[in-house]
């Protein structure tokens, strides 16, 4: 996994509650046995057309925020199944960092797995930064994790929280499985009790 | 000194953990894990890359059900994404040791109706699957809940997850249910009031007169949900009744095991005084069928009520939200629910394509003909063995009667990942979980309804108030 520390980009506003992983991937690219290639199908049907073509209106097809790494969006981001396609598909296409007023639990839980720094703000504070936002080309935000800061345009700061544990997973980019298998033998401990105390599982 | 007072929530995690950190990152343990075809594929990669075996191998089951399609199976799978993702399931299965229902098995269906059926899914288990519905088997007083991929991995790996505990949220509801109106309306209902992200960063417990009288099948449904309500888990204390479900079930346990079981299970409840973070209600008795009009299940109103009006919203991106939802429906404010007319009726899905949700439909719709209206009715059963039990009471021939199809057991137009899909404009009364946009397909337009519901939708090709009809 990648590590993100600090990410600098024109942020791209999404103005949008309740984007579910629906939108975010639909279905029918969830037929891949790969993590890859999902970024040109990232939000397919509000992106596209029914004959494939660009809609114009679509945030991250306008010229100032298709290549933005940061996303911007209304509450409750995420909010849906599963799938990991939709981390997937925001990181091939390019974002590191999606903030909201709230993530749904499955979601936020795929990004940390997957280098994606997701942030919850205030509901001020997203419309400050949606106002950002708007200004295209023009506005840039820094993401600084480890001083759990959003750097504005006009020099204003945004402090964030993060769970300790799960901002140092992501700033060494560290594989969790890994660090579970270092503890095999307090899992070994744990099977062979709950083999005495619950003999029918 | 005694013990403060705990949920079941609190119970069954405790029971659970394997290490706990001093910031409350916990490694908990994971009793049984379910795996299709469509979450799996790049965590067996991740194994086979890293030389990592499944760590238990008999507590995993495996089934394909997202893709497969509903038509006759005997010659394959036509769709060649689809099959390479099945074939690669089985592959898997094969090579790590894990048991495996194939689409020609009949023990196949959806991975929530199957892990009831076979008794694999029991009470204080912990549950996981790369899937969100997995909500479902909180209906047995399981913690069970859906994870990503990576998660999926490390299950097979470690069968353990990294967990920080929830909050614990209680949604009571009282009363008891009038005619016509179900389990469907009730968690329906309550996520219109807590809205889709309520249960956010909870374990919602169900309880109340209205959650003990339902069947386990209600219970199932409801729990289902309780992801579009935010939460990942739902929980239902486990008694006399999911005892008797469970009972004799191929992988529940016999003889001096399920004593021994039934005396653990019979502890698993909320003690007197145990705290809950958050506590709603909601009162069964006046509960009217519901029907959902948007594109977030929590786009939620009563049949006997009209498409609501965003005007009144006061913030800007919300209110510019529910007027996309409604521009996306091809809705107009306050035109009433029962004018609503419709292309397609679609049944089945983990939310209600169970045994009791088949006899509701056959019951509204017994000796009456669909409407000439609709492009076509679908009913997919949940399960092979649900088939089974259906065709072996005639709902099947019921059914077939009144113009349904009555299709393989899967997914189908749940998610639409096989061919069953909407058609861009279609307007379908559903019994699934999700009404997003394109869910059922391309520009497909869907209503949650519960299963007597979109019956008799069926029959009338708009939707009726079920308490109406004779």
């Amino acid at each position: 996994m990648q590590p993100f520390t600090t990410l600098t980009s024109t942020p791209a506003p999404m103005k949008v509650v309740n984007v579910d992983t629906d939108m975010i991937i639909p279905k029918q690219f969830l037929k891949t046995i790969k993590r890859t290639g999902l970024g040109k199908s990232l939000f397919f049907e509000m992106r596209y057309d029914e004959k494939g073509n660009e809609n114009p209106d679509f945030v991250l097809n306008k010229p100032a925020y298709r290549k933005s790494e940061i996303l911007i969006a209304g509450d409750n981001f995420g909010c849906g199944s599963s799938r990991e396609h939709a981390p997937w598909a925001l990181l091939d296409f390019g974002i590191r960092c999606v903030i909201s007023t709230s993530f749904a639990d499955i979601f936020y839980n795929n990004c940390f797995k997957n280098g994606i720094l997701p942030i919850t703000v205030s509901q001020e504070e997203l419309d400050k930064l949606f106002d950002d936002a708007d200004r295209g080309s023009n506005a840039t935000l820094t993401v600084d994790l480890a001083a759990q800061e959003i750097k504005g345009p006009d020099g204003g700061t945004i402090r964030f929280e993060i769970d300790p544990f799960r901002k140092k997973c992501l700033m060494e980019g560290l594989d969790d499985i890994g660090l579970t298998m270092v503890k095999k033998s307090a899992i070994d401990t744990y099977e062979a009790k709950a083999k005495e105390n619950r003999a029918w599982l | 000194m005694s013990a403060a007072p705990k949920t079941l929530y609190d119970k069954i995690f405790d029971d659970h953990v394997v290490d706990r950190q001093p910031d409350g990152t916990c490694l908990l343990y994971i009793d049984r894990h379910l795996v299709h075809e469509v979450t799996s594929p790049q965590a067996f990669e991740g194994l086979r890359m890293a030389g990592r075996p499944v760590r238990a191998p008999q507590k995993t089951l495996a089934v394909v059900d997202h893709n497969v399609p509903t038509s006759d199976r005997t010659k394959g799978i036509e769709e060649e994404e689809s099959r390479i993702q099945v074939e690669t399931l089985a592959q898997n299965a094969k090579d790590f040791g894990i048991e495996y229902y194939s689409e020609r098995d009949k023990r196949q269906g959806i991975v929530h109706v199957i892990g009831p059926e076979q008794g694999f899914t029991l009470p204080g288990t912990t549950i996981v699957c790369g899937d969100s519905h997995t909500s479902t088997h909180g209906a047995f007083g399981a913690l069970a809940h859906g994870i990503g991929t990576s998660e999926v991995e490390h299950v097979l790996a470690t069968q353990t997850l990294i967990q920080k505990k929830a909050k614990n949220m209680l949604v009571e509801v009282k009363g008891s249910l009038g005619k016509g109106v179900t389990a469907k309306d009730i968690v329906l209902a309550i996520i219109g009031e807590i809205g889709t992200a309520g249960g956010t960063g909870s374990v919602i417990e169900f309880a109340g007169s209205a959650i003990r009288d339902l069947s386990m099948e209600g219970r199932m449904t409801v729990c289902n949900m309780t992801i579009e309500g935010g939460a990942r888990a739902g929980l239902i204390a486990p008694d006399e009744k999911t005892f008797a479900y469970l009972k004799d079930r191929p992988k529940a346990p016999k003889g001096a095991h399920w004593d021994s079981a039934v005396r653990y299970w019979e502890t698993l409840k909320s003690d007197e005084g145990a705290h809950f973070d958050r506590i709603v209600t909601l009162d069964a008795n006046n509960l009217p069928p519901i029907v959902s009009w948007g594109t977030s299940p929590e786009d939620v109103v009563s049949i006997a009520g009209t498409v609501p009006d965003p005007a009144a919203i006061a913030d800007e991106v919300k209110r510019q939200s529910k007027e996309r939802a409604l521009a996306y429906m091809g809705l107009t404010p306050g035109t009433k629910m029962t004018d609503i007319e419709l292309d397609v009726v679609w049944i089945g899905s983990c939310t209600n394509g169970r045994i009791e949700d088949l006899r509701a439909v056959a019951k509204v719709v017994e000796g009456k003909t669909i409407s000439s209206r609709l492009a076509y009715a679908m009913i997919v059963p949940g399960s092979g063995l649900v088939k089974e039990q259906a065709e072996a009471e005639g709902l099947d021939r019921i059914f077939t009667a009144a113009g349904f199809q009555w299709r393989e057991p899967g997914c189908s137009m749940c998610l639409g990942m096989n061919p069953d899909q909407l058609k861009p404009g279609q307007r379908c009364a559903s019994t699934s979980n999700r009404n997003f946009e394109g869910r059922q397909g391309f520009k497909g337009r869907t209503h949650l309804v519960s299963p007597a519901m979109a019956a008799a939708a069926a029959i009338a090709g708009r939707f009726v108030d079920i308490r109406t009809m004779s």
